[in-house]
Order: structure tokens, then C-alpha cells, then sequence
């Protein structure tokens, strides 16, 4: 351990030295170019018209020029991505002259978030992408992944559900864990924001309100994620919300939507099932006496057209040189399902003071959020794909409150005891269900940034924030119901939970950065630390509804700390050579003391050849940059408040799972499963990368290709009988690769007073390969993923990993087919060919990732009509359709003596039997597609009141249509594992948005 | 000198707050129910908490019936206890039960056309190696404080705990014997993550139960007199009797004689006798028959709560035009899914009304004899031994979980143990006082002595039936088959045997099954059982 702290504070104490150089020099025009939002602009070139002076802008944006002839002069500021500035100037001595540039119409002005720190992205040596709130997909209101969705090259953003603020699944360049998270890492204004949610609420990404947001900065190479160490290693999103203006600004935005359901599962009509039973189960009265004579369309009872409306005001200034920004922001959605809703009514506060001349300058960021869901009972979905269509919806009983209930004895009795275990109705489970939660969460974060007087270009940063939610909510359901049927007590069910997440950060840096005009350099060095403290806490408690009958409470516990050295050098030369060199040092409780301390080192160049001056003669290149990058990440986020994995702990019963001794009942005190030398997973990422910009930078674009290699990758496996207290542990597996390109491009392809084209596109290749399995002796070794479940399986699990193989690969039997294509029932290709069918002769076929994925926006404004639109292509993603898997002959009766209803699939194959056939890749289906995610048109007013009202008004639609092979209801599927979700509605909007 | 003094303040601060950043990353857990091995035995308490564990892991699936503290994984939580896997194992493979829910890997059992990837074969694998592995930490733990015991816990009590967790891991090993034949092995010696187990041959396994089983009898107590639900000194005589008769099958020899001389050990005790009436053995107030039923799985419908132990050999019994409510106790209702087949109504009981012989407890009203369509639930008769009600008919504590006691071991099946033993030419025992137990078994079923048998009825076929007719959905018959040469081949043929309705032969190597191709993977020291 000595050695450790040592490493550290001589690294830190490094950071602190380099700080010492102090260079003074002096010219003849001095002055600072700032950008359009008066931050100083480092690197701009500034030159004297008709002369060879010619120098660079320093750190701060000054710039100096000597020998300049006295007299009327032209000043010529040039900077990538800026309009060239021509300004004259009288020069008499030593002239000072304050210059300001103005972004070109394309975006490489954009400040990266690189965290503790920015950097122009025209500087960035790694692989940054940044998407400003102008390039947000329009009309996309409801929340920022919506907003970014197909932006980015390499970014996969998959929405779980069609649920209004629903979670999605964020993947930044494919999976780099299986077990552990591959979430990336979430940073609001410097605050880390862990991935645990307090219940009931979705992930932090719909807690903020997306027209808070200014940018949105995405890490993805290791070079530049490194500085988040053991969190970076699934890339990390920065996001900036917007902060207050010079004038006094008021932004009102309104939307109302309207959503629909674009496809319902197909299924048999009521004629058609009372047909597919009797020719089924012909003869057998047991079976066909369970008919009806209604013709019910359930998913038409469940599904409706939504309404949603979203409010955003905002009021941005100054006041007495504090600057202010304060939003409120209000969306109420319903869901397509019948009963669903969300809302959420957020407040975001930003204040920026400066004190002590200028040299503190504090930044405040408050954000609340207030939201309540209505989750509905979502089992309705499968429900009522599954009731049986010959029923209707009420049939008249005083028992189950009208609503049709499957009742035993062969439904004689509609007012007898219930099935319990059949499909319920699913109107009554909508209608008798109340599942609401509410929660309340609160980030902020304090930063000073002071620059320590007497060292110029010295800056100490502390940074202190929290991140605190309460959550609570229940779900309740009337008595008389089938589903929750207590006929002792009254019935029904009331349970109700509560989760406290409170999350604390405080971080510590020292920046220096220096413009060393002697020998042309740059430098910018930060060294700090970060600490945080991650707790959870919560109950349950459940009984019928009458709340006679309590069951035992489950309240639980649970925290972990995480504490980082981390230091940054930004050396760059002469303006073209920038190299960056990161180290972080991350300890986590969650790991044994040997294992708990991880050395991230990461570095990277960059060359601007553009600014060659071979280059600059070509005059084919407005922008040419090469990065080269390398760095180790690592992963510590083991999901589901697994804090302890390495200690060996006993675990005691509640009073439901307590043991019988004479007459007393004892609770159990159980041996947990522990795994004492469990450890990072880390993932060494080389990137290679060329930005490009054509025709002063109406065409950029940049190229990427990366070779990640993770090892020690965190999987759910099982143990080997006797070896540990449970049957599957998380582990340290082995180790894979992921290998990928990259490219982007934008294009403003028309730039006319009256007309302006800009179109984007992008597109990335992966590969993933699992390189080596820890216990694979033998090549055959094949490991099963316990967690990726799937119903109705004889093992339950589809998907397993082997050497030479893509990770999460489908792992089934090779299905046979008669001559007519008909699958035949168990009939499975011998691959060992051994005379008999059994777990050897499954075979690895096919992955839920895309091999390919292409992004493809643009935007045409005509006059004062603007005219959008996003969509994604992805193809090589294969899912397995556990809707049709489901859906058999077999299914349509159950020994429990009631029909369900079959999606039409169950004709294609009319297997009847069905106890293998989950396992044939019959089910694993290609689930490539092209998704037109929005399409808007707009039109902007000619401003009104002295030029101060803007006006804009749009109608859009969102998820307005999909090609795909996929034979299931939405090949979008994260994890690829498709079983009856809460479907994606299509959205039609309408917008107004006035600023004043 | 400022700029000095401010780093310098700086720094110390800096240094200050990280060494006791560090310092926080040695994390205890801060739950209230979760405690540390080094300190959980500092408790009294933890000693007979964590024994009732050891217990309740034939059960109950984990830590809370809401499942979100599971001891093994499966994606129905009750099909992760012992007592439905073993249930299963040994009562759906056979003509005693036959399944209609046709999930995956049932409807293999009753085929007999298992193989190493089947769910239920591989989920029973695994219940009995983490219990196995749950007595071996407590054998371990509490041997380890065997010197360092807290106030209140004498060593007199830590020896007899220690000795009822070395019984259950030899019962747990036994099952482990019985079903996969060539199993891992391990005890408290082997410390978890250190080892990968070695497999043991049946015959040795034999040997290791038999060695345990006769070490620990000094330090068990004395039949009758352990607190109810605990183990005794007769529950391992028991399990030895049981061992010895099918000593032939697990190891090519003969032990009949040491059969006879653990059975008479508890026939000979005055503690044990039948209880008059069959049918109240297998009710909700089943806890107050000691004299019949030597260990329990005690089961309670408030505390005991789990879908994987007799709550689901009830439920799955019950479907129908069965009056869930009224006659077996469970509201919520039944599951519809284990019924007898034809063939062992048809050879077990001739006159299957219940009239003569009491224990046909069966429920025909509504159902075929005959099953054609083996996932219609009203086809085949349906078996009504077990119930959620008491002996004077009222409902158990709960309308789903299930106040019913199950039978691990009883009186019964040591008389016929006995006299089977004797049949098969055991020493020590004798034909007359076998006909005798027999009878008394015989007498109690008719009421009278009606139903009582000769010297020459009692041969080694009536044995086979007579064990079917008293023991049916205990738990036998899958052990009984084979030890009579019935369960495979083409001897004898039930519905549905070999997956075809009349029944057809079946291969040998099913006579034990296979070990599941997910821990042959993991485990390199294990060779599959041959014929997989």
C-alpha cells in the first residue's frame, strides 16, 4: 500500500511543480480574441494584412504582434470553424484591440467537455463527438435520447419500451461487458451520475429536461475516457446544460403530441380460433366446450390513442453581472396503453457569479425534478395477445366484477372459483389496477474555479455535488380479481415501496495551463482527486387490500465508495502537435484491498496537418487533423447494489422463509455466494482517427477505427457444484475484442440566401469476438449466460459465449425442415453426430449486436420552411422471437382448463408437443431494419416588436415507419431477446416555440 | 511566499481528506440482515439460524418468498426447491404420475427421454450440491468455534447441530447416490474457491454415507426425544435401511442383512407405531404423528412459505371439477397438472373406489381412466392423498401456502423395507414377522383384516404393489422400480413410458441420469454417466 500513496502524491505533486513556469514577453498590438460567447479562443491564428506578422492566440485568447509599422492596419483573425475576421485597426505603439469571431455554419467551433476541463473540439485528441442543442432531432421533446438519437457514429441508443419516459439502452461502441454495466457513464455539469435509479424512476437521461441541455459531449476512445478511469469504459456522455445570457432572453416551448400504435401482434380472430380449437382438438369436449361466440379484439380494448403535451419556459440574463438562467419545464404524456401516464415537471436553476475581480468563479447548477408515473399493469400486453378472442370483454358475473374471468370446472360457472394461473382480462387489469410511483430528485453542484493570484494561468477547482432521490409509489389491485385472488381475506393486494438513493461527490483539481511563446508550446496540466459515496436504501411492503393480511417487509441497505487520483497533461506544439496524457488511479470498496486499486494510464496525439504549411499551399484541406490515441479504462458498475461480491456474508431469512423446530419457527441464516478475488474489468482501447474538412468547411467529416480489447470481462456464470453457496456467481470470465470503424460526414451541400441543405450522415462497423474464457481448457468450452432468460424455455436461457464467437451469441439446436419448409417438430440436425439429440448438438448462431449501423439526418430550409428528417439503419442484429417461439398448437389449451389465443406464427410451424422447440434457431430471426425516427417541417415568422419576438412553429412525427425483414411486431429489441414489450408508438407533433 | 503558503495549505488539506477517502473504501454491510462470516458466529442465535437453514433448504427456494433472495437460479422460482425437483425425479418418471402442464423438460421425465441439457434434471443437480455445500460451511464454521462458542450455546449442542448438518449432507449425498449415480464431491475440508471437486464412484460414495451416517449416532439424540422436525437417531437408522436395500443397485452387493438390523432397531422402538387412520397422515395437522412419521419436512403456510415443497404436491394434484376450497384448503386454487396414470390404478389398485382399500384415495368424479391427450387434465384419476385441511377439516393458515407436513421418512416404509430385506434373504430378520408388519400395514388400509395376506401372497411382486398402494407420492417409486428391474426396458409399461401411449421399452442407462452438460462444462474432473 505504501507504494500506492506514494505513486500518487509524487503524481500529484508532479501536476503541482509543473505549475512553476512562469515566461513573461511583450509586442505591439496585444489583444484577446474571444468567441461568440465571449470565452477566450486559444489557437486562433491572427495576422497584420498585407505583412508576414503573423502569431497565435494563447490559453486565454491573447495574442501580442511585434513590429508592427505604425499606422492604419487590417488585423486578420482565422480560427477552423469561425467566419474570418477582418478588423482595422489604427496602430500607434503598443495598441491593445479586443477582437470577436463568429461561428461558420458548421459546428467544428464546438467546446468539447473532456472532463475537469474543455477543449476546442478542432483540438480534441480523441475520439469526441459533440452534438449542440441546435442539431438536436427536432421535435423530439420528450427526452435526450430521443433528442440524439442517430447523431452519432458508433452510438446505439435503444429504447426498451414505447412507454412515455421510458429508459433506453445506451451502447457506445458495442458491448464491452456482459454482466457488469456497459451503461455509459452520465455527467451533468461535472456531477457523475450513477447508474442505480431510485424506483420508479427511469434513467437520469429522461429526469432531464432536453431543452435545458446545450451539449452534448461524447467520449468514446479510451485516450479521452480514461480521465473517468474505472467508469470509463463504456464511454461517457457530458452533458452541459445552458446557462444565462448577456440580454435578457424568455424562451417558451410547447408541444402537443399525439400517439398511435403503428402495428398490433397478429393473432386469430375469434372465427379463426374457434376453427384452429376444434380442428386442433376435435372430439375433445374438454377442450372445445371452453369456446365462446364473442369476436374480441383485445389489443383494440388495451390500446388507445394518446394525448401529451410539454411546456418549457425559460428566463436567461444577467443581473448586476450574475448571470442566470432559470427553466421550468412540465410534460404530461399518456401512453398508448389505456391507463399509462407520465409526467414530469422539472426546474433547473444556473447561476455563474464571479467574485474577487473575476478570479473566483463559482458555478451553481440546481436541478429538480418531480414526476409521477402511472405504469399501468403492463401484463395486459401478453394478456391480451394470449385471452381467448371468442370471449367478451364483460360477460355478466357479480363475481369478478363483471369483467370475463376464466373459472375452474371447465368455465361452467362464471361466478366460480378462478383460474388463477390463466391469462387474466386484460381491460380488468387495466381498469382494477392502480400502479403509480412519484419521485422527487434533486442534482446540484457547487464548482469555484479560482486563479491562484501570482501564478498566472493557475487555476484551483473544487467541485461539490450531490445527487439525492426519493422515490416511493404502489401498486395496488382491487379484490375480486383473478390475477390477485385472496378469498380468505378480502382480496386484492396493496403494496407499496420507498427508495432513497442519496449520492455525494466532492473533487479537487489544480489546472495550469501556459502559453510558452519562447519555444512554442502550449501546456495545460490538471492533477486532482474525486471521491464519492453511493447509497441506497428502501422497503416493500405488500397485503390484500383491506390490509388485514401484511406479508414481511424487504427493506434493504446498501452503499459503496469510490475514491480517484487523477491527473491530465495537454501539451500542444506549435499549434499542430497536441499530445494528451492521462492517468487515473480509482479505488473501489467494492473489491478486496489486493484487487481494489486500478492504474488507468491513456495518451494520445494529434497532428493538424492543415495548418502545415505544406498543406496550406495544397488548398485542397480547410480542416485535416490525425489522432492517434491509446488508453485503459475500467468497470466496477456491478448493477443491482452488489457492493460486497468479495466478502464472504451470512444472509438472514424474513419471516415468510423461516424453518419449523418443536414450535418454534426459526429464521434461516444462509452462506452467501462470494467470489474473494474478484477485480476490475478493464478494456485497453487503441483509436486511430482523421478529422476532414473541405471548401472552408462546408464538407467535414472524420474517420475513426478503434481495437478495444477487454479483459477480465464480469459475467454471471455458474459455479461448479460444491464450489460456492450459489448455484451462478459474477465472475471474471475472460476476454474479448471489439474492433470497429467509424465515419461521419456533413455536408452543407447548398448555401444559398433562400436556400440552405445540410445533410449528415454516419456510419460504423463492430465486430465483437470473445477471445478467452477463463476455465476453457478445451476449445469446445462453452459458457451460458444465466441471466439472459427467456419464457417458456426447457433451460430458460438462449445465449452463450465461446472463444472465436461474438458474445451473447444465440445458442440453439439447427432446426430440420420437410420439404414444404415446415419446420419439423424436435427435429434438430445431429451436429456431433452421435445417434442422439442432446446438449452437444447446440450450436452458436448469430448475436443481438448490428454489424453495420448508419445514421442519416438533414435539413432544408427554404426561405422561411425548414424541412428535417433522422433515420437509422441497422443491419446484422438478430433477435430471438420469443413472441413466436410462444406460439404453438400446443398453447392454444392448458391442462388448468382454459384456451389462449396464439399469434398466427403458431400456423407456420403447428407444433403441438413444444417442449424443445424454444431452443431451434427457427426462432432466432434477422432483425436488421431502417427506422425513419422523425420527419418535421417548420416555418419561422418574420420577427415581430422591434425584431425582439421570434416565432416558430412545427409538426413532426415520430417513429413514422420501419422496413425490416424481422417477422416479429419491432425488430428494435435491446439485448435481442423479443418477448411481448410495451410497443413504440408513432408520434405526431405540433410545435410553438417563441423566444422574446 | 503567499503562493507558498497556499499550496502548502492546500496540499495538506488535500492529503488530510484522502487518506480518509481511503481509509472509507473497507466497507462492512451496513443491512441490518446481513452480516460478515468472521463475526455471524459471535451470535447464539446464528447457530440454530443458521441450521434451520440446512433444514428449510429441502423447502423453500431462498431467503423470502418473493424470490429476490434465491439460493440457485431458475426462471420459476419453484422449481428451484428440493422437494419438487426430488419430487418430480422420482414420481413423474413413473407409472405413479404423469404430468399435463407439458413443460419443457416434464414432459421428458414421464418420456423417458431426458438428456444433460433437461432443466429439471440439471435444477435438482444443483439444489443438492448448494445444500450439500451449505452443511459443509456450517460443518466447517461452527467445528472452527468449537473452542470459542458464545454464551448460550453449549459444546454439548454445537456437537449435536454439527451432527444433524452431517446427517442431512449424507441424505443430501444419498439423493445424489440414488439419482446420479457418479457425483462431485466435497466436505468441509475442501474451502470454497480453493478447489474444483473430484468425482466419486457410486460404490465409494456408498461407503463415505455409510461412515458418516454410523459416526454421528453416538452424537445424535435418542428417538423421539430432539425437538419436533429434528433429526434423531431412528432418522438415520432409517436412512441407513434405505441405503442397504437398494445397497445392490448403488454398489453390486448385497446388504439386506444390515437392513434388517437398522429396521428392527426402530421397529424395536417403543416410540414408533402406525397411526390408525391412513389418510390423516398426509393432512394439515399432520405435526402431532411422531409415532409414525420419523422426519417431517415441516412445513407452515404463514412462516414456511415456498411454490417448490408440499404446498406443490398439493396444488399440482388439485384441477378438475376438484373443490379446491372446501377439500384440500387451497383457495387460490389448483394447479392442474399430476395425475395417476391408468396403468398403476389398474395394477396397484383393482377396486380403486377407495371402498375396500382406504388408501385409493383418488378423485375420479368428472375424469376418463384413460388418458389419450396427456395435457387434458380431466383424463387419468386424480390423487387426492395430500391436503391443506385437518384431520376435522378445517383450512391450513393459509389459502396457498400449505400447513401439510411432508413424510420424509416413515414407519411404513420401514416394515416393508423389513420384509422386503427378508424376502430378498437377509439375515436377522424372519417370514413371519415380515407377514406380520406387512399385515399390520394391510389391516389398517381395510380397516379389518380382510385385506390381510398369506405366507405365499407375500412374494417379492406383491412387495413391488404393495410398496406402490402404501408409499404412492412419497417420493419412492422411481428407486422402487429400479431395485424391482421395472423402472427401464420392457417389462413393464405404463402410459406413455418411452413417450408413446400404450408405453414402450426404454434403455438401461436411464436408470440413472445424467449429469447436466452445464456443470460437465465447468468441471473438468467429471466424466457423463455412460449412455448420454
Amino acid at each position: 500500500m505504501k507504494k500506492i500513496y506514494f505513486l500518487k502524491y509524487s503524481f500529484l505533486l508532479l501536476f503541482i511543480c509543473l505549475s512553476g513556469w512562469a515566461v513573461a514577453q511583450t509586442g505591439s498590438i496585444t489583444g484577446r480574441v474571444t468567441d461568440e460567447t465571449n470565452q477566450p479562443l486559444p489557437g486562433a491564428t491572427v495576422s497584420v494584412k498585407g505583412t508576414t506578422l503573423t502569431t497565435g492566440t494563447d490559453a486565454n485568447g491573447t495574442f501580442k504582434l511585434n513590429n508592427v509599422p505604425n499606422g492604419p492596419q487590417v488585423v486578420l483573425v482565422k480560427f477552423v470553424g469561425y467566419q474570418p475576421l477582418q478588423q482595422p485597426v489604427t496602430v500607434n505603439g503598443a495598441t491593445s484591440i479586443n477582437l470577436q469571431v463568429q461561428p461558420s455554419s458548421v459546428t467544428l467551433n464546438e467546446v468539447a467537455v473532456i472532463g475537469y476541463g474543455t477543449v476546442k473540439k478542432a483540438d480534441a485528441t480523441g475520439a469526441v463527438d459533440v452534438v449542440t442543442s441546435k442539431d438536436f432531432n427536432r421535435g423530439a421533446v420528450n427526452s435526450i435520447q430521443d433528442a440524439i438519437s442517430g447523431k452519432l457514429p458508433g452510438v446505439v441508443i435503444t429504447s426498451n419500451s414505447g412507454a412515455p419516459g421510458n429508459t433506453s439502452t445506451i451502447r457506445i461502441r458495442g458491448t464491452t461487458s456482459i454482466n457488469a454495466s456497459s451503461d455509459p457513464l452520465i455527467v451533468v455539469d461535472g456531477v457523475p451520475i450513477s447508474n442505480t435509479m431510485a424506483g420508479g424512476t427511469a434513467n437520469i437521461l429522461t429526469a432531464i429536461n432536453p431543452n435545458d441541455v446545450e451539449n452534448i459531449t461524447v467520449l468514446k476512445d479510451a485516450s479521452a475516457t480514461a480521465i473517468y478511469g474505472s467508469r470509463g469504459s463504456s464511454g461517457v456522455i457530458l452533458i452541459t446544460t445552458k446557462r444565462g445570457t448577456k440580454k435578457f432572453t424568455i424562451n417558451y416551448n410547447a408541444t402537443a403530441s399525439l400517439s398511435v400504435i403503428p402495428k398490433e401482434v397478429p393473432v386469430y380472430t375469434g372465427d379463426e380460433f374457434r376453427a384452429l380449437v376444434n380442428q386442433v382438438y376435435g372430439g375433445q369436449t374438454a377442450v372445445t366446450s371452453l369456446l365462446g361466440t364473442a369476436n374480441t379484439n383485445w389489443q383494440d380494448q388495451i390500446y388507445q390513442k394518446a394525448f401529451g403535451e410539454d411546456h418549457n419556459l425559460s428566463f436567461s440574463g444577467t443581473a448586476k453581472n450574475l448571470p442566470y438562467r432559470v427553466s421550468l419545464g412540465y410534460n404530461n404524456s399518456d401512453g398508448i396503453l389505456k391507463t399509462y401516464n407520465f409526467s414530469r415537471t422539472t426546474v433547473a436553476v444556473g447561476l455563474d457569479p464571479s467574485l474577487f475581480k473575476n478570479t473566483l468563479n463559482i458555478h451553481i447548477n440546481l436541478k429538480g425534478l418531480y414526476n409521477t408515473n402511472n405504469f399501468a399493469d403492463q401484463t395486459a400486453i401478453p394478456n391480451a395477445v394470449n385471452y381467448d378472442p371468442t370471449q367478451p370483454v364483460y360477460n355478466g358475473n357479480t363475481r369478478w366484477r363483471g369483467y370475463t374471468t376464466w373459472t375452474t370446472n371447465g368455465n361452467t360457472d362464471i361466478n366460480g372459483a378462478p383460474v388463477t394461473l390463466a391469462p387474466a382480462n386484460p381491460v380488468a387489469r387495466l381498469n382494477l389496477t392502480d400502479n403509480t410511483s412519484t419521485s422527487r430528485r434533486s442534482i446540484g453542484n457547487v464548482q469555484f474555479d479560482y486563479k491562484i493570484p501570482g501564478v498566472e494561468g493557475l487555476h484551483a477547482n473544487a467541485n461539490l455535488g450531490y445527487d439525492y432521490a426519493i422515490a416511493f409509489g404502489h401498486n395496488n389491485v382491487r379484490d375480486s380479481t383473478q390475477w390477485v385472488y385472496l378469498p380468505v381475506a378480502s382480496g386484492g393486494q396493496k403494496a407499496s415501496y420507498n427508495t432513497v438513493n442519496r449520492n455525494q461527490l466532492a473533487e479537487f483539481y489544480l489546472n495550469y495551463k501556459k502559453d510558452l511563446k519562447s519555444i512554442k508550446s502550449v501546456i495545460d496540466v490538471s492533477g486532482g482527486y474525486s471521491f464519492s459515496h453511493f447509497y441506497t436504501e428502501g422497503n416493500s411492503v405488500s397485503s390484500d387490500y383491506n390490509e388485514t393480511t401484511f406479508n414481511p417487509a424487504a427493506p434493504y441497505k446498501t452503499e459503496y465508495y469510490l475514491a480517484s487520483f487523477f491527473g491530465r497533461l495537454n501539451y500542444t506544439f506549435n499549434n499542430k502537435y497536441i499530445l494528451t496524457a492521462t492517468l487515473r488511479d480509482d479505488g473501489t470498496s467494492k473489491f478486496a484491498p489486493q484487487n481494489r486499486w486500478g492504474v488507468f494510464p491513456a495518451a494520445a496525439f494529434a497532428w493538424r496537418i492543415n495548418d502545415e504549411d505544406f498543406m496550406k499551399s495544397l488548398n485542397v484541406f480547410s480542416d485535416l487533423k490525425i489522432r492517434v490515441g491509446y488508453g485503459e479504462t475500467g468497470q466496477q458498475d456491478l448493477t443491482s447494489n452488489n457492493n460486497y461480491p468479495y466478502q464472504p456474508r451470512f444472509t438472514l431469512s424474513d419471516n415468510s422463509s423461516r424453518y419449523q423446530f418443536g414450535d418454534l419457527y426459526y429464521n434461516t441464516l444462509r452462506p452467501e455466494g462470494y467470489v474473494a478475488d474478484i477485480k476490475w474489468e478493464s478494456t485497453a482501447t487503441t483509436n486511430v482517427g482523421i478529422d476532414f474538412g473541405f471548401f472552408n468547411n462546408r464538407l467535414t467529416g472524420s474517420i475513426d477505427a478503434y481495437y478495444k480489447n477487454t479483459t477480465n470481462i464480469l459475467n454471471i456464470v455458474n459455479n461448479a457444484a460444491l464450489t460456492n453457496f450459489s448455484a451462478t456467481s459474477l465472475k471474471n470470465i475472460g476476454s474479448m475484442v471489439n474492433r470497429g470503424i467509424e465515419f461521419s460526414i456533413n455536408a452543407i451541400a447548398i448555401d444559398q440566401k433562400n436556400l440552405h441543405w445540410q445533410i449528415g450522415y454516419n456510419l460504423s462497423f463492430n465486430k465483437n469476438k470473445v477471445t478467452s474464457l477463463i476455465g476453457a481448457d478445451n476449445p469446445d468450452y462453452i459458457l451460458q449466460n444465466q441471466f439472459a432468460g427467456i419464457s417458456g424455455a426447457t433451460s430458460g436461457v438462449i445465449q452463450a459465449d465461446k472463444v472465436g464467437y461474438p458474445i451473447n451469441s444465440f445458442y440453439v439446436f439447427q432446426q430440420i425442415y420437410d420439404k414444404n419448409g415446415k419446420p419439423i417438430e424436435d427435429g434438430y440436425v445431429d451436429r456431433n453426430h452421435d445417434g442422439q439429440i442432446n446438449s452437444n448438438d447446440l450450436y452458436l448462431y448469430k448475436n443481438p449486436a448490428p454489424t453495420v449501423l448508419m445514421g442519416i439526418n438533414q435539413d432544408i430550409a427554404y426561405k422561411r420552411f425548414d424541412f428535417s428528417f433522422a433515420g437509422r439503419l441497422s443491419l446484422g442484429n438478430y433477435n430471438y422471437n420469443n413472441v413466436a417461439s410462444g406460439s404453438t398448437y400446443r398453447g392454444l389449451y392448458s391442462s388448468l382448463g382454459y384456451l389462449a389465443n396464439q399469434t398466427t406464427a403458431a400456423s407456420q410451424t403447428q407444433f403441438t408437443v413444444a417442449t424443445t422447440t424454444t431452443q431451434s434457431d427457427y426462432y432466432i430471426q434477422n432483425a436488421s431494419f431502417f427506422r425513419m425516427d422523425n420527419m418535421s417541417i417548420g416555418y419561422t415568422f418574420p420577427p415581430y416588436v422591434k425584431n425582439k419576438l421570434k416565432l416558430r412553429i412545427n409538426a413532426g412525427v415520430q417513429n413514422l415507419f420501419v422496413i425490416t425483414p424481422y417477422k416479429g411486431l419491432d425488430p428494435e429489441i435491446s439485448g435481442g431477446l423479443d418477448n411481448n414489450f410495451f410497443p413504440r408508438a408513432r408520434i405526431y407533433q405540433l410545435g410553438l416555440n417563441a423566444s422574446f | 511566499m503567499k503562493t507558498y503558503k497556499i499550496f502548502t495549505i492546500v496540499a495538506i488539506m488535500m492529503i488530510m481528506f484522502t487518506i480518509s477517502c481511503t481509509k472509507d473504501l473497507n466497507t462492512k454491510p451496513i443491512d441490518p440482515l446481513v452480516s460478515t462470516s468472521a463475526t455471524v458466529f459471535n451470535n447464539a442465535n446464528a447457530y440454530k439460524q443458521a441450521l434451520a437453514k440446512l433444514y428449510a433448504s429441502v423447502a423453500i427456494s431462498g431467503q423470502n418468498v418473493q424470490f429476490t433472495a434465491p439460493d440457485i437460479q431458475a426462471s420459476d422460482q419453484g422449481t428451484a426447491c428440493f422437494l419438487r425437483e426430488y419430487w418430480a425425479a422420482q414420481e413423474v418418471t413413473t407409472d405413479e404420475c404423469i404430468n399435463a402442464w407439458g413443460d419443457g423438460g416434464l414432459v421428458e421425465y414421464h418420456g423417458g427421454n431426458w438428456s444433460d441439457g433437461n432443466l429439471y434434471v440439471q435444477l435438482m443437480y444443483e439444489r443438492i450440491f448448494v445444500n450439500i455445500a451449505y452443511c459443509n460451511e456450517y460443518i466447517r464454521d461452527v467445528n472452527a468455534r468449537m473452542n470459542s462458542l458464545p454464551a448460550g450455546v453449549s459444546q454439548e449442542t454445537a456437537a449435536q447441530y454439527v451432527a444433524e448438518a452431517r446427517f442431512l449432507r449424507a441424505y443430501f449425498y444419498e439423493c445424489a447416490m440414488d439419482m446420479y449415480g457418479n457425483v462431485p464431491f466435497a466436505t468441509e475440508t475442501d474451502l470454497p474457491g480453493t478447489f474444483l471437486p473430484k468425482q466419486i464412484a457410486r460404490a465409494d460414495l456408498f461407503k463415505y454415507i455409510e461412515s458418516e451416517l454410523i459416526a454421528i449416532q453416538p452424537t445424535l439424540a435418542d428417538p423421539g426425544t430432539n425437538e419436533y422436525a429434528r433429526i434423531d437417531k431412528a432418522t438415520d437408522w432409517a436412512l441407513l435401511s434405505r441405503m442397504y436395500l437398494n445397497a445392490q443397485v448403488f454398489t453390486g452387493a448385497q446388504r439386506y442383512t444390515d437392513c434388517i438390523t437398522y429396521s428392527n432397531k426402530i421397529i424395536a422402538s417403543a416410540n414408533y407405531h402406525l397411526l390408525p387412520i391412513y389418510a390423516n397422515l398426509f393432512l394439515a395437522d399432520n405435526n402431532s404423528y411422531r409415532q409414525e412419521i420419523l422426519l417431517p419436512i415441516a412445513e407452515d403456510g404463514t412462516n414456511t412459505q415456498s411454490y417448490g415443497d408440499m404446498t406443490f404436491v398439493i396444488h399440482a394434484a388439485v384441477g378438475g371439477s376438484e373443490d379446491a376450497t372446501n377439500t384440500f384448503g387451497i383457495a387460490s386454487g389448483g394447479w392442474a397438472g399430476n395425475r395417476m396414470t391408468t396403468t398403476f390404478v389398474n395394477k396397484v389398485f383393482p377396486d380403486a373406489s377407495g371402498n375396500t382399500d382406504k388408501r385409493a384415495i383418488f378423485y375420479t368424479s368428472g375424469q376418463t381412466l384413460a388418458i389419450t391427450a396427456p395435457t387434458i387434465f380431466t383424463q387419468g384419476y386424480l390423487c387426492a392423498k395430500f391436503k391443506n385441511v385437518t384431520s376435522t377439516g378445517a383450512p391450513g393458515s393459509n389459502n396457498t401456502f400449505v400447513d401439510t407436513d411432508y413424510p420424509l421418512f416413515r414407519l411404513s416404509e420401514i416394515y416393508l423395507n423389513y420384509a422386503e430385506a427378508v424376502l430378498r434373504g437377509g439375515a436377522g430378520g424372519d417370514a413371519a414377522t415380515a407377514l406380520s408388519l406387512v399385515n399390520q400395514i394391510r389391516t389398517r388400509a381395510y380397516s379389518n383384516t380382510s385385506g390381510n395376506i398369506n405366507a405365499s401372497q407375500l412374494t417379492l411382486s406383491f412387495m413391488i404393489d404393495e410398496r406402490g398402494r402404501e408409499l404412492y407420492w412419497e417420493g419412492f417409486r422411481r428407486t422402487d422400480l429400479i431395485r424391482f428391474g421395472l423402472f427401464t426396458g420392457g417389462t413393464y409399461l405404463w402410459d406413455f413410458k418411452g413417450n408413446v401411449q400404450a408405453g414402450i421399452a426404454t434403455d438401461s442407462h436411464l436408470n440413472i441420469f445424467p449429469l447436466p452438460a452445464s456443470d460437465l462444462l465447468l468441471n473438468k474432473n467429471l466424466k457423463q454417466n455412460p449412455g448420454y
